[in-house]
Protein backbone atom coordinates (compact mmCIF):
# COMPACT_ATOMS: atom_id res chain seq x y z
CA UNK A 1 0.00 0.00 0.00
CA UNK A 2 1.69 3.16 -1.27
CA UNK A 3 0.19 6.45 -2.45
CA UNK A 4 0.82 5.70 -6.14
CA UNK A 5 -1.38 2.60 -6.02
CA UNK A 6 -5.14 3.26 -5.80
CA UNK A 7 -6.65 1.97 -2.57
CA UNK A 8 -10.10 1.46 -1.19
CA UNK A 9 -10.91 4.89 0.38
CA UNK A 10 -12.46 3.22 3.42
CA UNK A 11 -9.22 1.41 4.22
CA UNK A 12 -7.31 4.61 3.63
CA UNK A 13 -9.48 6.52 6.11
CA UNK A 14 -9.28 3.74 8.69
CA UNK A 15 -5.51 3.73 8.36
CA UNK A 16 -5.33 7.49 8.81
CA UNK A 17 -7.59 7.26 11.86
CA UNK A 18 -5.35 4.60 13.38
CA UNK A 19 -2.27 6.80 12.96
CA UNK A 20 -4.15 9.76 14.46
CA UNK A 21 -5.17 7.62 17.43
CA UNK A 22 -1.55 6.59 17.89
CA UNK A 23 -0.41 10.17 18.14
CA UNK A 24 -3.15 10.96 20.65
CA UNK A 25 -1.87 8.02 22.71
CA UNK A 26 1.65 9.45 22.50
CA UNK A 27 0.61 12.96 23.49
CA UNK A 28 -1.94 12.17 26.20
CA UNK A 29 0.25 11.49 29.27
CA UNK A 30 2.51 14.46 28.62
CA UNK A 31 -0.45 16.77 28.04
CA UNK A 32 -2.13 15.91 31.33
CA UNK A 33 1.14 16.29 33.22
CA UNK A 34 1.57 19.76 31.71
CA UNK A 35 -2.04 20.87 32.23
CA UNK A 36 -2.28 19.86 35.89
CA UNK A 37 0.81 21.90 36.72
CA UNK A 38 -1.59 24.85 36.64
CA UNK A 39 -4.35 23.34 38.76
CA UNK A 40 -5.12 25.34 41.89
CA UNK A 41 -5.42 22.25 44.08
CA UNK A 42 -3.36 20.03 46.35
CA UNK A 43 -3.64 17.08 43.98
CA UNK A 44 -2.82 16.68 40.29
CA UNK A 45 -6.28 15.32 39.52
CA UNK A 46 -9.83 16.34 38.71
CA UNK A 47 -11.80 18.42 39.60
CA UNK A 48 -10.24 21.45 38.00
CA UNK A 49 -10.00 24.14 40.70
CA UNK A 50 -8.89 27.02 38.55
CA UNK A 51 -5.70 28.33 37.01
CA UNK A 52 -2.68 29.19 39.13
CA UNK A 53 1.04 29.74 38.74
CA UNK A 54 1.68 29.00 42.42
CA UNK A 55 3.24 25.62 41.70
CA UNK A 56 6.00 27.52 39.94
CA UNK A 57 6.34 30.74 41.92
CA UNK A 58 4.41 30.20 45.17
CA UNK A 59 6.45 30.80 48.30
CA UNK A 60 4.01 29.94 51.11
CA UNK A 61 2.71 26.68 52.41
CA UNK A 62 0.87 24.67 51.28
CA UNK A 63 1.74 25.81 47.79
CA UNK A 64 5.50 26.09 47.51
CA UNK A 65 6.49 26.46 43.88
CA UNK A 66 9.45 24.87 42.13
CA UNK A 67 11.54 28.01 42.36
CA UNK A 68 11.26 28.11 46.16
CA UNK A 69 11.62 24.40 46.80
CA UNK A 70 15.19 23.90 48.00
CA UNK A 71 15.52 20.09 47.73
CA UNK A 72 14.21 20.05 44.14
CA UNK A 73 16.50 22.88 43.06
CA UNK A 74 19.47 21.10 44.66
CA UNK A 75 18.50 17.86 42.88
CA UNK A 76 18.41 19.71 39.55
CA UNK A 77 21.89 21.07 40.29
CA UNK A 78 23.16 17.56 41.09
CA UNK A 79 21.67 16.22 37.85
CA UNK A 80 23.35 18.97 35.83
CA UNK A 81 26.75 18.28 37.39
CA UNK A 82 26.39 14.53 36.77
CA UNK A 83 25.15 15.16 33.22
CA UNK A 84 28.04 17.44 32.30
CA UNK A 85 30.63 15.06 33.74
CA UNK A 86 29.11 12.02 32.04
CA UNK A 87 28.83 13.80 28.67
CA UNK A 88 32.39 15.14 28.77
CA UNK A 89 33.81 11.70 29.62
CA UNK A 90 31.64 9.88 27.11
CA UNK A 91 32.41 12.21 24.23
CA UNK A 92 36.14 12.02 24.97
CA UNK A 93 36.23 8.23 25.10
CA UNK A 94 33.68 7.98 22.27
CA UNK A 95 35.96 10.02 20.00
CA UNK A 96 39.04 7.92 20.71
CA UNK A 97 36.94 4.77 20.20
CA UNK A 98 35.64 6.03 16.87
CA UNK A 99 39.19 6.75 15.65
CA UNK A 100 40.39 3.38 16.87
CA UNK A 101 37.75 1.37 15.02
CA UNK A 102 37.88 3.58 11.92
CA UNK A 103 41.64 3.81 11.45
CA UNK A 104 43.24 0.66 12.78
CA UNK A 105 43.14 -2.98 11.79
CA UNK A 106 44.44 -5.14 14.60
CA UNK A 107 43.97 -8.56 16.08
CA UNK A 108 40.87 -8.77 18.30
CA UNK A 109 39.22 -5.76 16.65
CA UNK A 110 35.99 -7.65 15.95
CA UNK A 111 35.80 -8.94 19.51
CA UNK A 112 36.44 -5.49 20.95
CA UNK A 113 33.73 -4.02 18.75
CA UNK A 114 31.19 -6.52 20.08
CA UNK A 115 32.35 -5.84 23.64
CA UNK A 116 31.93 -2.12 22.96
CA UNK A 117 28.28 -2.73 21.97
CA UNK A 118 27.60 -4.96 24.97
CA UNK A 119 26.51 -2.24 27.44
CA UNK A 120 23.46 -1.68 25.22
CA UNK A 121 22.15 -5.16 25.92
CA UNK A 122 22.90 -5.31 29.65
CA UNK A 123 19.90 -4.29 31.78
CA UNK A 124 20.63 -0.97 33.49
CA UNK A 125 19.96 -2.32 36.94
CA UNK A 126 22.49 -5.16 36.46
CA UNK A 127 25.06 -2.62 35.26
CA UNK A 128 24.34 -0.67 38.44
CA UNK A 129 24.72 -3.57 40.87
CA UNK A 130 27.85 -4.92 39.18
CA UNK A 131 29.58 -1.56 39.57
CA UNK A 132 28.27 -1.26 43.13
CA UNK A 133 29.64 -4.71 44.00
CA UNK A 134 33.02 -4.15 42.37
CA UNK A 135 33.57 -0.72 43.90
CA UNK A 136 32.72 -1.96 47.36
CA UNK A 137 35.07 -4.92 46.87
CA UNK A 138 37.80 -2.39 46.09
CA UNK A 139 36.84 -0.13 48.98
CA UNK A 140 36.77 -3.04 51.43
CA UNK A 141 40.14 -4.26 50.18
CA UNK A 142 41.60 -0.80 50.71
CA UNK A 143 40.14 -0.73 54.21
CA UNK A 144 41.47 -4.17 55.12
CA UNK A 145 44.90 -3.38 53.72
CA UNK A 146 45.47 0.11 55.10
CA UNK A 147 42.45 1.11 57.23
CA UNK A 148 41.81 3.73 54.58
CA UNK A 149 38.23 4.46 53.51
CA UNK A 150 37.96 5.58 49.88
CA UNK A 151 34.78 7.66 49.95
CA UNK A 152 34.60 7.86 46.16
CA UNK A 153 33.98 4.12 45.95
CA UNK A 154 30.93 4.25 48.23
CA UNK A 155 27.51 5.00 46.69
CA UNK A 156 27.41 8.65 45.67
CA UNK A 157 28.17 11.14 42.96
CA UNK A 158 31.33 9.49 41.60
CA UNK A 159 29.74 6.07 41.26
CA UNK A 160 26.63 7.52 39.61
CA UNK A 161 28.85 9.28 37.06
CA UNK A 162 30.88 6.12 36.39
CA UNK A 163 27.75 3.98 36.16
CA UNK A 164 26.08 6.23 33.60
CA UNK A 165 29.34 6.72 31.71
CA UNK A 166 29.68 2.94 31.35
CA UNK A 167 26.77 2.70 28.90
CA UNK A 168 26.43 6.26 27.55
CA UNK A 169 29.92 5.87 26.02
CA UNK A 170 28.63 3.20 23.64
CA UNK A 171 26.04 5.62 22.28
CA UNK A 172 28.55 8.46 21.98
CA UNK A 173 30.91 6.11 20.12
CA UNK A 174 28.20 5.07 17.65
CA UNK A 175 27.15 8.68 16.95
CA UNK A 176 30.72 9.90 16.38
CA UNK A 177 31.82 6.80 14.45
CA UNK A 178 28.89 7.21 12.04
CA UNK A 179 30.17 10.63 10.98
CA UNK A 180 33.83 9.64 10.90
CA UNK A 181 32.87 6.84 8.50
CA UNK A 182 31.70 9.43 5.96
CA UNK A 183 34.90 11.46 6.23
CA UNK A 184 36.95 11.73 3.04
CA UNK A 185 40.45 10.61 4.02
CA UNK A 186 42.02 12.32 1.01
CA UNK A 187 41.44 15.65 2.80
CA UNK A 188 43.74 14.50 5.57
CA UNK A 189 46.27 13.23 3.03
CA UNK A 190 46.21 16.62 1.33
CA UNK A 191 47.10 18.23 4.65
CA UNK A 192 49.95 15.76 5.07
CA UNK A 193 51.19 16.53 1.54
CA UNK A 194 51.18 20.20 2.41
CA UNK A 195 53.60 19.49 5.22
CA UNK A 196 51.37 19.05 8.28
CA UNK A 197 52.19 16.24 10.66
CA UNK A 198 49.59 13.67 11.66
CA UNK A 199 48.38 15.43 14.80
CA UNK A 200 48.04 18.79 13.06
CA UNK A 201 46.10 17.20 10.22
CA UNK A 202 43.67 15.56 12.62
CA UNK A 203 43.33 18.70 14.72
CA UNK A 204 42.76 21.14 11.85
CA UNK A 205 40.86 18.95 9.36
CA UNK A 206 39.25 15.91 10.97
CA UNK A 207 38.16 17.25 14.35
CA UNK A 208 36.34 20.32 12.92
CA UNK A 209 34.57 17.95 10.55
CA UNK A 210 33.57 15.76 13.50
CA UNK A 211 32.46 18.69 15.67
CA UNK A 212 28.71 18.49 14.85
CA UNK A 213 28.66 14.79 15.74
CA UNK A 214 30.62 15.45 18.92
CA UNK A 215 28.20 18.17 19.98
CA UNK A 216 25.28 15.93 19.06
CA UNK A 217 26.78 13.12 21.12
CA UNK A 218 27.30 15.54 24.02
CA UNK A 219 23.64 16.61 24.01
CA UNK A 220 22.34 13.05 23.67
CA UNK A 221 24.67 11.90 26.47
CA UNK A 222 23.52 14.75 28.69
CA UNK A 223 19.86 13.88 28.16
CA UNK A 224 20.46 10.18 28.73
CA UNK A 225 22.29 10.94 31.93
CA UNK A 226 19.66 13.42 33.09
CA UNK A 227 16.87 10.90 32.49
CA UNK A 228 18.62 7.78 33.67
CA UNK A 229 16.86 5.97 36.46
CA UNK A 230 17.78 2.28 36.72
CA UNK A 231 21.56 2.46 36.96
CA UNK A 232 21.43 5.59 39.10
CA UNK A 233 18.97 4.01 41.54
CA UNK A 234 21.52 1.38 42.56
CA UNK A 235 24.47 3.75 42.91
CA UNK A 236 22.93 6.84 44.45
CA UNK A 237 24.18 8.17 47.77
CA UNK A 238 22.80 10.98 49.90
CA UNK A 239 22.74 13.63 47.15
CA UNK A 240 20.08 12.37 44.76
CA UNK A 241 19.75 13.64 41.20
CA UNK A 242 16.36 14.87 40.02
CA UNK A 243 14.83 11.61 38.76
CA UNK A 244 15.54 9.87 42.07
CA UNK A 245 14.31 12.84 44.13
CA UNK A 246 11.08 12.94 42.11
CA UNK A 247 10.65 9.18 42.45
CA UNK A 248 10.95 9.41 46.23
CA UNK A 249 8.27 12.11 46.29
CA UNK A 250 6.00 10.28 43.92
CA UNK A 251 6.04 7.26 46.23
CA UNK A 252 4.79 9.44 49.09
CA UNK A 253 1.99 10.90 47.00
CA UNK A 254 2.04 13.53 44.34
CA UNK A 255 1.29 17.24 44.36
CA UNK A 256 1.13 19.51 41.31
CA UNK A 257 4.68 20.55 42.26
CA UNK A 258 5.84 17.42 40.45
CA UNK A 259 3.81 18.44 37.42
CA UNK A 260 5.51 21.83 37.45
CA UNK A 261 8.97 20.21 37.61
CA UNK A 262 7.99 17.83 34.82
CA UNK A 263 6.78 20.68 32.63
CA UNK A 264 10.07 22.51 33.13
CA UNK A 265 11.91 19.30 32.21
CA UNK A 266 9.87 18.97 29.03
CA UNK A 267 10.60 22.57 28.08
CA UNK A 268 14.29 22.13 28.87
CA UNK A 269 14.74 19.00 26.84
CA UNK A 270 12.73 20.30 23.87
CA UNK A 271 14.91 23.40 23.91
CA UNK A 272 18.06 21.25 23.86
CA UNK A 273 16.61 19.14 21.05
CA UNK A 274 15.76 22.23 19.00
CA UNK A 275 19.23 23.69 19.51
CA UNK A 276 20.75 20.43 18.36
CA UNK A 277 18.53 20.18 15.27
CA UNK A 278 19.26 23.81 14.33
CA UNK A 279 22.96 23.19 14.79
CA UNK A 280 22.93 20.10 12.62
CA UNK A 281 21.02 21.94 9.87
CA UNK A 282 23.63 24.67 9.82
CA UNK A 283 26.58 22.39 9.29
CA UNK B 1 53.37 -0.95 11.38
CA UNK B 2 55.53 2.08 11.92
CA UNK B 3 56.51 3.19 15.39
CA UNK B 4 54.29 6.28 15.28
CA UNK B 5 51.31 4.26 14.20
CA UNK B 6 51.90 1.74 16.93
CA UNK B 7 52.00 4.51 19.52
CA UNK B 8 48.72 5.87 18.14
CA UNK B 9 47.10 2.47 18.39
CA UNK B 10 48.20 2.07 22.00
CA UNK B 11 47.02 5.55 22.92
CA UNK B 12 43.58 4.92 21.40
CA UNK B 13 43.28 1.43 22.86
CA UNK B 14 43.98 2.57 26.41
CA UNK B 15 40.71 4.42 27.13
CA UNK B 16 38.65 1.68 25.48
CA UNK B 17 40.32 -1.08 27.44
CA UNK B 18 40.14 0.85 30.72
CA UNK B 19 36.45 1.55 30.21
CA UNK B 20 35.51 -2.00 29.21
CA UNK B 21 37.62 -3.78 31.79
CA UNK B 22 37.04 -1.57 34.83
CA UNK B 23 33.38 -0.75 34.31
CA UNK B 24 31.98 -3.70 32.37
CA UNK B 25 34.01 -6.91 32.45
CA UNK B 26 35.62 -7.01 35.89
CA UNK B 27 32.46 -5.78 37.71
CA UNK B 28 30.44 -8.55 36.08
CA UNK B 29 33.02 -11.17 37.02
CA UNK B 30 32.97 -9.80 40.56
CA UNK B 31 29.16 -9.93 40.56
CA UNK B 32 29.33 -13.56 39.47
CA UNK B 33 31.86 -14.43 42.19
CA UNK B 34 29.69 -12.73 44.79
CA UNK B 35 26.68 -14.76 43.65
CA UNK B 36 28.68 -17.94 44.31
CA UNK B 37 29.35 -16.95 47.90
CA UNK B 38 27.17 -18.32 50.67
CA UNK B 39 27.01 -16.90 54.12
CA UNK B 40 27.55 -19.59 56.75
CA UNK B 41 28.12 -17.34 59.73
CA UNK B 42 29.04 -13.82 60.71
CA UNK B 43 31.71 -12.76 58.20
CA UNK B 44 32.20 -16.40 57.23
CA UNK B 45 31.61 -17.49 53.67
CA UNK B 46 31.87 -20.56 51.50
CA UNK B 47 31.87 -20.95 47.76
CA UNK B 48 28.94 -22.80 46.29
CA UNK B 49 25.74 -22.68 44.32
CA UNK B 50 23.47 -22.19 47.35
CA UNK B 51 22.08 -18.88 46.12
CA UNK B 52 21.07 -20.38 42.82
CA UNK B 53 19.48 -23.43 44.44
CA UNK B 54 17.54 -21.04 46.70
CA UNK B 55 16.17 -19.31 43.63
CA UNK B 56 15.35 -22.54 41.81
CA UNK B 57 13.56 -24.07 44.78
CA UNK B 58 11.62 -21.01 45.93
CA UNK B 59 8.42 -20.89 43.84
CA UNK B 60 7.92 -17.13 44.32
CA UNK B 61 11.30 -16.36 42.74
CA UNK B 62 10.78 -18.68 39.80
CA UNK B 63 7.23 -17.48 39.17
CA UNK B 64 8.39 -13.87 39.18
CA UNK B 65 11.27 -14.76 36.89
CA UNK B 66 9.03 -16.50 34.37
CA UNK B 67 6.35 -13.82 34.66
CA UNK B 68 8.84 -11.03 33.97
CA UNK B 69 10.11 -12.87 30.90
CA UNK B 70 6.63 -13.61 29.53
CA UNK B 71 5.32 -10.10 30.17
CA UNK B 72 8.41 -8.59 28.51
CA UNK B 73 7.91 -10.76 25.44
CA UNK B 74 4.24 -9.74 25.35
CA UNK B 75 5.18 -6.07 25.67
CA UNK B 76 7.66 -6.46 22.80
CA UNK B 77 5.09 -8.13 20.52
CA UNK B 78 2.46 -5.49 21.33
CA UNK B 79 4.93 -2.67 20.71
CA UNK B 80 5.86 -4.19 17.35
CA UNK B 81 2.22 -4.64 16.31
CA UNK B 82 1.30 -1.09 17.28
CA UNK B 83 4.44 0.51 15.87
CA UNK B 84 4.62 -1.26 12.52
CA UNK B 85 1.61 0.36 10.78
CA UNK B 86 2.62 3.77 12.12
CA UNK B 87 6.22 3.37 10.96
CA UNK B 88 5.02 2.20 7.57
CA UNK B 89 2.75 5.24 7.35
CA UNK B 90 5.62 7.60 8.17
CA UNK B 91 8.11 5.90 5.84
CA UNK B 92 5.91 5.12 2.84
CA UNK B 93 2.61 7.01 2.96
CA UNK B 94 3.44 10.46 4.33
CA UNK B 95 5.23 12.89 2.05
CA UNK B 96 7.54 15.87 2.43
CA UNK B 97 7.02 18.06 5.44
CA UNK B 98 4.25 15.98 7.02
CA UNK B 99 6.65 13.10 7.12
CA UNK B 100 9.40 14.82 9.08
CA UNK B 101 6.84 16.40 11.41
CA UNK B 102 5.26 13.02 12.17
CA UNK B 103 8.66 11.45 12.75
CA UNK B 104 9.68 14.26 15.08
CA UNK B 105 6.39 13.91 16.97
CA UNK B 106 7.29 10.28 17.62
CA UNK B 107 10.59 11.35 19.12
CA UNK B 108 9.34 14.19 21.33
CA UNK B 109 7.86 12.18 24.23
CA UNK B 110 11.16 10.40 24.67
CA UNK B 111 13.18 13.49 25.25
CA UNK B 112 11.34 13.56 28.56
CA UNK B 113 12.25 11.38 31.49
CA UNK B 114 10.57 8.01 31.89
CA UNK B 115 9.46 9.17 35.31
CA UNK B 116 7.40 11.99 33.78
CA UNK B 117 5.77 9.64 31.28
CA UNK B 118 4.86 7.18 34.04
CA UNK B 119 3.53 10.03 36.16
CA UNK B 120 1.32 11.04 33.22
CA UNK B 121 -0.21 7.57 33.08
CA UNK B 122 -0.81 7.67 36.83
CA UNK B 123 -2.74 10.92 36.48
CA UNK B 124 -4.79 9.43 33.65
CA UNK B 125 -5.57 6.03 35.11
CA UNK B 126 -6.00 6.43 38.84
CA UNK B 127 -9.26 6.42 40.73
CA UNK B 128 -9.45 10.20 40.87
CA UNK B 129 -7.86 10.40 37.45
CA UNK B 130 -8.83 11.96 34.14
CA UNK B 131 -10.23 8.86 32.41
CA UNK B 132 -12.25 7.87 35.45
CA UNK B 133 -13.61 11.43 35.60
CA UNK B 134 -14.51 11.40 31.91
CA UNK B 135 -16.34 8.09 32.23
CA UNK B 136 -18.41 9.41 35.12
CA UNK B 137 -19.11 12.65 33.30
CA UNK B 138 -20.29 10.70 30.25
CA UNK B 139 -22.50 8.58 32.45
CA UNK B 140 -20.65 5.38 31.60
CA UNK B 141 -19.61 4.74 35.18
CA UNK B 142 -21.54 5.24 38.39
CA UNK B 143 -18.59 5.92 40.67
CA UNK B 144 -14.82 6.38 40.46
CA UNK B 145 -13.08 3.62 38.49
CA UNK B 146 -9.63 2.44 39.55
CA UNK B 147 -7.61 1.51 36.48
CA UNK B 148 -4.17 1.74 38.03
CA UNK B 149 -2.22 -0.97 39.84
CA UNK B 150 -2.90 -3.94 37.57
CA UNK B 151 -1.16 -5.77 34.77
CA UNK B 152 -3.02 -3.97 32.00
CA UNK B 153 -1.94 -0.56 33.30
CA UNK B 154 1.62 -1.82 33.57
CA UNK B 155 1.48 -3.12 30.00
CA UNK B 156 0.21 0.23 28.72
CA UNK B 157 3.13 1.91 30.45
CA UNK B 158 5.73 -0.58 29.19
CA UNK B 159 4.56 -0.31 25.59
CA UNK B 160 4.46 3.47 25.81
CA UNK B 161 7.91 3.75 27.33
CA UNK B 162 9.66 1.71 24.67
CA UNK B 163 7.68 2.81 21.61
CA UNK B 164 10.43 5.07 20.26
CA UNK B 165 12.98 2.27 20.17
CA UNK B 166 10.70 0.33 17.86
CA UNK B 167 9.56 3.21 15.64
CA UNK B 168 13.01 4.58 14.81
CA UNK B 169 14.64 1.37 13.48
CA UNK B 170 11.42 0.44 11.64
CA UNK B 171 11.15 3.82 9.90
CA UNK B 172 14.84 3.68 8.99
CA UNK B 173 14.63 0.25 7.36
CA UNK B 174 11.25 0.82 5.69
CA UNK B 175 12.58 4.08 4.33
CA UNK B 176 15.25 2.24 2.35
CA UNK B 177 12.63 0.10 0.60
CA UNK B 178 12.16 1.43 -2.94
CA UNK B 179 8.54 2.21 -3.88
CA UNK B 180 9.23 0.66 -7.28
CA UNK B 181 9.69 -2.74 -5.65
CA UNK B 182 6.22 -2.52 -4.11
CA UNK B 183 4.76 -1.36 -7.43
CA UNK B 184 6.45 -4.27 -9.14
CA UNK B 185 4.81 -6.57 -6.61
CA UNK B 186 1.38 -5.19 -7.56
CA UNK B 187 2.23 -5.43 -11.27
CA UNK B 188 3.04 -9.08 -10.84
CA UNK B 189 -0.40 -9.65 -9.40
CA UNK B 190 0.36 -9.50 -5.67
CA UNK B 191 -2.32 -8.40 -3.22
CA UNK B 192 -1.82 -6.12 -0.18
CA UNK B 193 -1.28 -8.94 2.34
CA UNK B 194 0.97 -10.99 0.06
CA UNK B 195 3.17 -7.96 -0.69
CA UNK B 196 3.40 -7.24 3.01
CA UNK B 197 4.44 -10.81 3.67
CA UNK B 198 6.76 -11.32 0.70
CA UNK B 199 8.37 -7.91 0.28
CA UNK B 200 7.83 -5.44 3.13
CA UNK B 201 8.39 -7.63 6.17
CA UNK B 202 11.50 -9.42 4.81
CA UNK B 203 12.97 -6.05 3.92
CA UNK B 204 12.17 -4.61 7.36
CA UNK B 205 13.62 -7.63 9.21
CA UNK B 206 16.82 -5.96 10.46
CA UNK B 207 14.73 -3.11 11.89
CA UNK B 208 12.21 -5.48 13.43
CA UNK B 209 15.00 -7.47 15.07
CA UNK B 210 16.95 -4.54 16.47
CA UNK B 211 13.76 -2.80 17.65
CA UNK B 212 12.50 -5.96 19.32
CA UNK B 213 15.79 -6.61 21.07
CA UNK B 214 15.98 -3.12 22.50
CA UNK B 215 12.32 -3.07 23.56
CA UNK B 216 12.66 -6.48 25.19
CA UNK B 217 15.78 -5.39 27.07
CA UNK B 218 14.12 -2.19 28.24
CA UNK B 219 11.00 -4.01 29.46
CA UNK B 220 12.96 -6.73 31.20
CA UNK B 221 15.18 -4.24 32.98
CA UNK B 222 12.42 -1.78 33.77
CA UNK B 223 11.92 -0.94 37.42
CA UNK B 224 9.92 2.25 37.38
CA UNK B 225 6.86 1.19 35.37
CA UNK B 226 6.08 -2.06 37.23
CA UNK B 227 6.64 -0.28 40.54
CA UNK B 228 4.44 2.73 39.83
CA UNK B 229 1.72 1.28 37.58
CA UNK B 230 1.68 -2.39 38.53
CA UNK B 231 -0.30 -3.79 41.44
CA UNK B 232 0.75 -5.67 44.53
CA UNK B 233 0.74 -8.95 42.60
CA UNK B 234 2.62 -7.72 39.57
CA UNK B 235 6.06 -8.32 41.00
CA UNK B 236 8.92 -7.66 38.57
CA UNK B 237 12.32 -9.31 38.68
CA UNK B 238 14.18 -6.01 38.99
CA UNK B 239 12.17 -5.23 42.13
CA UNK B 240 13.52 -8.38 43.73
CA UNK B 241 17.08 -7.37 42.85
CA UNK B 242 16.46 -3.96 44.36
CA UNK B 243 14.95 -5.34 47.54
CA UNK B 244 17.78 -7.83 48.10
CA UNK B 245 20.42 -5.17 47.57
CA UNK B 246 18.95 -2.10 49.20
CA UNK B 247 16.26 -3.27 51.63
CA UNK B 248 17.47 -6.65 52.94
CA UNK B 249 21.15 -6.13 52.31
CA UNK B 250 21.51 -9.71 51.09
CA UNK B 251 23.96 -8.91 48.30
CA UNK B 252 24.85 -12.55 47.63
CA UNK B 253 21.29 -13.49 46.68
CA UNK B 254 20.78 -10.19 44.89
CA UNK B 255 23.88 -10.84 42.80
CA UNK B 256 22.50 -14.25 41.84
CA UNK B 257 19.22 -12.58 40.81
CA UNK B 258 21.14 -10.06 38.74
CA UNK B 259 23.10 -12.77 37.04
CA UNK B 260 19.99 -14.73 36.19
CA UNK B 261 18.47 -11.62 34.63
CA UNK B 262 21.63 -11.11 32.60
CA UNK B 263 21.64 -14.74 31.42
CA UNK B 264 17.95 -14.61 30.50
CA UNK B 265 18.35 -11.44 28.48
CA UNK B 266 21.52 -12.67 26.74
CA UNK B 267 19.86 -15.98 25.88
CA UNK B 268 16.82 -14.35 24.34
CA UNK B 269 18.88 -11.79 22.43
CA UNK B 270 21.12 -14.59 21.15
CA UNK B 271 18.14 -16.75 20.17
CA UNK B 272 16.46 -13.91 18.27
CA UNK B 273 19.69 -13.09 16.42
CA UNK B 274 20.20 -16.78 15.61
CA UNK B 275 16.63 -17.34 14.41
CA UNK B 276 16.69 -14.33 12.11
CA UNK B 277 20.27 -14.75 10.92
CA UNK B 278 21.35 -11.29 12.14
CA UNK B 279 24.41 -10.27 14.12
CA UNK B 280 24.81 -7.84 16.98
CA UNK B 281 27.19 -5.69 14.90
CA UNK B 282 24.66 -5.42 12.10
CA UNK B 283 21.61 -4.66 14.21
CA UNK B 284 23.16 -2.34 16.80
CA UNK B 285 26.22 -0.82 15.23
Amino acid sequence: MIPTIPQNPLIRIAYGAYVALFFIYLALPLTVVAVFAFNDSQFPSLPWEGFTLDWFFGSERPMIGVFHEGPILRAIGTSVIIGLAVSALSVAVGTTNAFLFNRYQFRGRGLLYVLMLLPLVIPGIVLGISILVFSSTLANAAWDAAEFDIQALRPGLVLVILGQFSFVTTIATLVIAARLQKFDRTLEEAALNLGANHLTAVRTITLPYLAPAMIGAFVVSFLMSFENFNTTLMLVGSDSPLTIAMFDRLKLGSTPLLNAVSLLLMLGSSLLALVMIAFQRKS
Amino acid sequence: MRAGQKLGLILLLTPLLLWLSLLIIIPHIDLFLLSLRERVGVRQYETGLANYTTILTEPLYMVTFARTAMMSILATVLTLLIAFPVSYYIAKMARGRARSVLFLMCLVPFWVSELVRTFGWMILLRESGVISGLLQWAGLAAGPVEMLYNDAAMMVGLVYTSMLFMVVPLVTTLDSLDDAVIEAGYDLGGSGPSILREIVIPHAMPGIVSGSIVVFMLSLGNYLTPTMLGGKDSLWFTQMIYSQFIVRFNWELGAAFGFMLLILSSLIVWAVLRLTGQTLEKTMG
